[in-house]
């Protein structure tokens, strides 16, 4: 059923322009909670697709964590073969319709795209969201292939990224895999963490909705460490992945962080997501500030200031301590912050919260900062300057600079190994110092992306799956099955 | 899901739900608790785990009606249900095993001392409760606690046991001497109290903090609370710290932060209720 379409000269390909994907006006966005992107039609995602010089060598399927093999299906794609195009994407990445929307591509696939370095990559993230999205609509037009059981059950442990794919990939083998969830919902920082405006909530239910279809059992309101320990699981599972992710909240460790209207982004984002506080009529409150600062620069507070901003802030305010290039945000999310009005306050830092009498914040102290000597991740230091001292009126500051890991399960599992900072360590297949015990994601990585949790869940089953067979994670002739590197927190 | 067994009024505005939650009912210990969400769209609430019989599956939630969200899940009758318990969270309770321990009740926090007088019992310790309401109709868990040891009840009007507050009850028990440790669940001017009372006394001293929380296992951050001059979270670190050294002004003030916002959805929550409480007022007792 593949159109009959000409074929084009690489000059031909290299004349069309990178398509611009649609979005909400954002001024009209900026009081909605609606998808920002809008997506492509099936033609102008066709003609995208052209534009992949189908290189004999891919650069894309190496900068991509999961290794999707983009030009399979970008060609597929563009010869109109959506149900093949499908079948290629979903064979490689599980959860494709969140990383075609959530991924910094410009720092992967696209990033290392032959067509970046003479001009525009290829749109690979619009154009896996487009597959994706469509194979969601058309689940009978997909390649079902029902595995054979193979009589071993796998305990995960956590619902978000790294725990959905790794249920995805144990289940497509065969594997009956039963999913422990601390929340009374299924996914994660899916679900609690980014808003419905970058990633629908109905989409991320599609998904698990779909491995539960395959077979994937999910228990929710499941804590490990107080309603099962680790050393029970594993009693009773021929084996457990651990993905429970890094969830605590790192505060400033600044005055006045006890005054009301200080919300950790964890807090202030599950109230408003998971627990749907955005929509009036939700029982759970938020508070709802005129003037809001966001402490911090990555993903988590762009969506943190970007909900304040929809939930009726006229200030919302990004204060990070470092300049525009250092953001460790998505490109496309500072971009769209600032289309909507946000203001950013760069090369400044807290130094306290400044309460009224009634206990309320009324203001954030900050102090300016200038980037000095690298530091250890190769940005300019910053130090303060001194005598720079102000203050920004606000009713809410919600402090988005990092997170660290959860003791709740390591203290009940005395065997399992972890860092000094709390990190499980595994070696290079992603098993820890419990026999049958993998972990992957946040809480072996310290706090990273969805795409990089998925690549450790990817290749966490892969191990799984050989240790249940042979006893021996590693592959076993090659032997070079890339280990999760430790990444280090973003600052 | 987990279907409501039992449910009886305890006082004015307290009632006990008894549900079935067999994990939890085999592994519960006294001081932790449970978070509940009614519904698809139902806020989660804290709640101690007042009691559980593991052989039933069951445990009772002891429940104040003071919003919305308390409201509904009061009103629940045997054969309905409650969506999701979560569960057991927060540290148990770290127990004397022998000597003598005053466990101090205001109102529905005797709720939470039941459990531990009950186990304190168990162990061999001497217990003697102290717990008092703002009059009769509002004491709550005298029985249960008498099977423990002795009871001392005192209401603030006199209509029943000792007129006064439980401080001057408990002020008695401290010049008596003899008291290994102080078990303290009720509001927050009350735990201050006590705190402040036993100090000079040199006794140690075990208050529950009721914090706001989200998830209760340590993600949201919003139970923090300040103990020893360090920001510690209830649902992870206590709920129980010692009175001793905990800032009860900061509690107290973060415990308001939603205010305005319940008094809004108890209204609108009222005005959608009102033929209802209309017929059921008289079956209910008061309905407030």
């Amino acid at each position: 059923m593949t159109d009959q379409r000409p074929t084009l000269s690489a000059k031909e390909r290299m004349a069309i322009e990178r398509v611009a994907m649609p979005e909400q006006d954002p001024a009209v966005r900026a009081m909605n909670f609606r998808e920002v992107n809008l997506g492509l039609t099936r033609q102008i995602a066709m003609l995208e697709a052209e534009r992949c010089l189908q290189c004999p060598k891919p650069y894309c399927i190496g900068g991509c964590p999961v290794s999707v093999n983009i030009p399979r299906f970008l060609k597929l794609l563009r010869e109109g073969d959506l149900p093949g195009a499908a079948d290629s994407l979903l064979d490689d990445n599980a959860l494709p319709c969140v990383t075609g929307r959530v991924c910094p591509q410009e720092n992967q696939c696209e990033g290392v795209c032959l067509r970046a370095k003479k001009g525009n990559a290829v749109a690979i993230g619009h154009l896996e969201r487009f597959v994706a999205d469509w194979a969601q609509a058309h689940p009978d037009e997909l390649t079902h292939v029902k595995p054979q059981p193979t009589g071993r059950s796998i305990a995960i442990v956590g619902s978000g990224p790294a725990g959905l794919t790794a249920a995805g990939e144990l289940a497509k083998l065969g594997h009956a895999v039963t999913i422990f969830e601390a929340f009374h919902a299924a996914g994660g920082v899916l679900v609690y963490g980014i808003p419905e405006f970058r990633l629908p909530k109905d989409i991320v239910q599609a998904e698990v909705d779909r491995l539960v279809a395959e077979g994937v059992t999910i228990v929710p309101n499941s804590i490990i460490g107080k309603t099962y320990t680790l050393p029970e699981l594993r009693d009773r599972f021929d084996a457990v992945f651990l993905a429970v992710g890094a969830g605590l909240p790192v505060f400033m460790d600044v005055p006045g962080e006890n005054l009301k209207g200080v919300y950790s982004a964890n807090e202030y984002l599950t109230r408003v997501n998971l627990m749907g506080a955005w929509n009036p009529g939700s029982e759970t409150p938020v508070l709802h500030g005129q003037r809001v600062v966001v402490v911090g620069g990555g993903n988590v507070a762009m969506d943190a200031v970007r909900t304040a901003r929809r939930l009726g802030a006229d200030e919302a305010v990004i204060v990070y301590r470092r300049g525009r290039d250092e953001l460790p945000a998505r490109a496309e999310e500072a971009h769209h912050a600032e289309q909507e009005g946000i203001r950013f306050d760069l090369l400044v830092a807290p130094v306290e919260v400044l309460g009224d009498e009634t206990g309320w914040v009324r203001a954030l102290r900050c102090i300016r900062m200038e980037l000095g000597e690298p530091d250890a991740s190769g940005r300019g230091r910053p130090t303060p300057i001194a005598g720079s001292e102000f203050e920004i009126a606000c009713e809410m500051v919600v402090v988005a600079i990092g997170t660290r890991s959860n003791p709740l399960l390591t203290s009940t599992a005395p065997d399992l190994e972890v860092s000094p900072y709390g990190y499980i360590t595994t070696d290079q297949y992603g098993m820890t110092s419990m026999d049958g015990v993998f972990a992957g994601g946040d809480i072996v990585r310290g706090a990273a992306t969805v795409i990089l949790a998925m690549g450790d869940g990817k290749r966490a089953a892969a191990a799984i799956d050989r240790w249940l067979a042979t006893g021996f994670a590693g592959e076993p002739e090659t032997d070079e099955a890339p280990a999760a590197e430790p990444a280090t927190a973003e600052a | 899901m987990h279907p409501i067994v039992s449910t009886d009024q305890l006082s004015p505005n307290v009632t006990r739900l008894v549900l079935e939650a067999p994990r939890i009912a085999e592994i519960r210990r006294p001081g932790q608790f449970v978070i509940v969400r009614l519904d698809e769209g139902a806020e989660r609430i804290p709640l101690t785990i007042a009691d559980a019989d593991a052989a039933a599956g069951t445990i009772s939630l002891i429940i104040q009606s003071v919003g919305a969200s308390t409201m509904d899940l009061v009103a629940l009758q045997p054969g309905e249900a409650i969506r999701d318990v979560a569960g057991p969270l927060g540290r148990p309770t770290d127990l004397l095993d022998h000597g003598h321990a005053v466990c101090v009740g205001g109102g529905v926090g005797t709720a939470v001392v039941y459990p531990i007088a009950q186990e304190l019992h168990r162990r061999g310790v001497s217990v003697t409760s102290v717990i008092g309401g703002r009059s009769r109709e509002w004491v709550i868990m005298e029985e249960e606690l008498r099977t423990a040891g002795d009871v001392v009840v005192c209401t603030d009007d006199g209509s029943y046991g000792r007129h006064g507050f439980v401080t001057e009850a408990l002020k008695d028990l401290c010049e008596a001497g003899g008291i290994d440790e102080v078990f303290a669940v009720g509001p927050v001017p009350m735990m201050r109290a006590v705190a402040e009372l036993t100090r000079p006394y040199g006794i140690k001293t075990t208050v529950s903090l009721n914090a706001i929380m989200v998830d209760g296992t340590g993600m949201c951050g919003g139970c923090r609370v300040a103990v020893d001059g360090e920001t510690k979270y209830a649902c992870v670190d206590g709920p129980e710290f010692d009175g001793h050294t905990v800032d009860f002004r900061v509690l107290a003030d973060r415990l308001t932060t939603y205010r305005a916002f319940e008094h809004e959805s108890l209204a609108r929550h009222e005005a959608c209720l009102i033929p209802r409480l209309a017929i059921h007022a008289t079956t209910e007792g008061a309905v407030r």
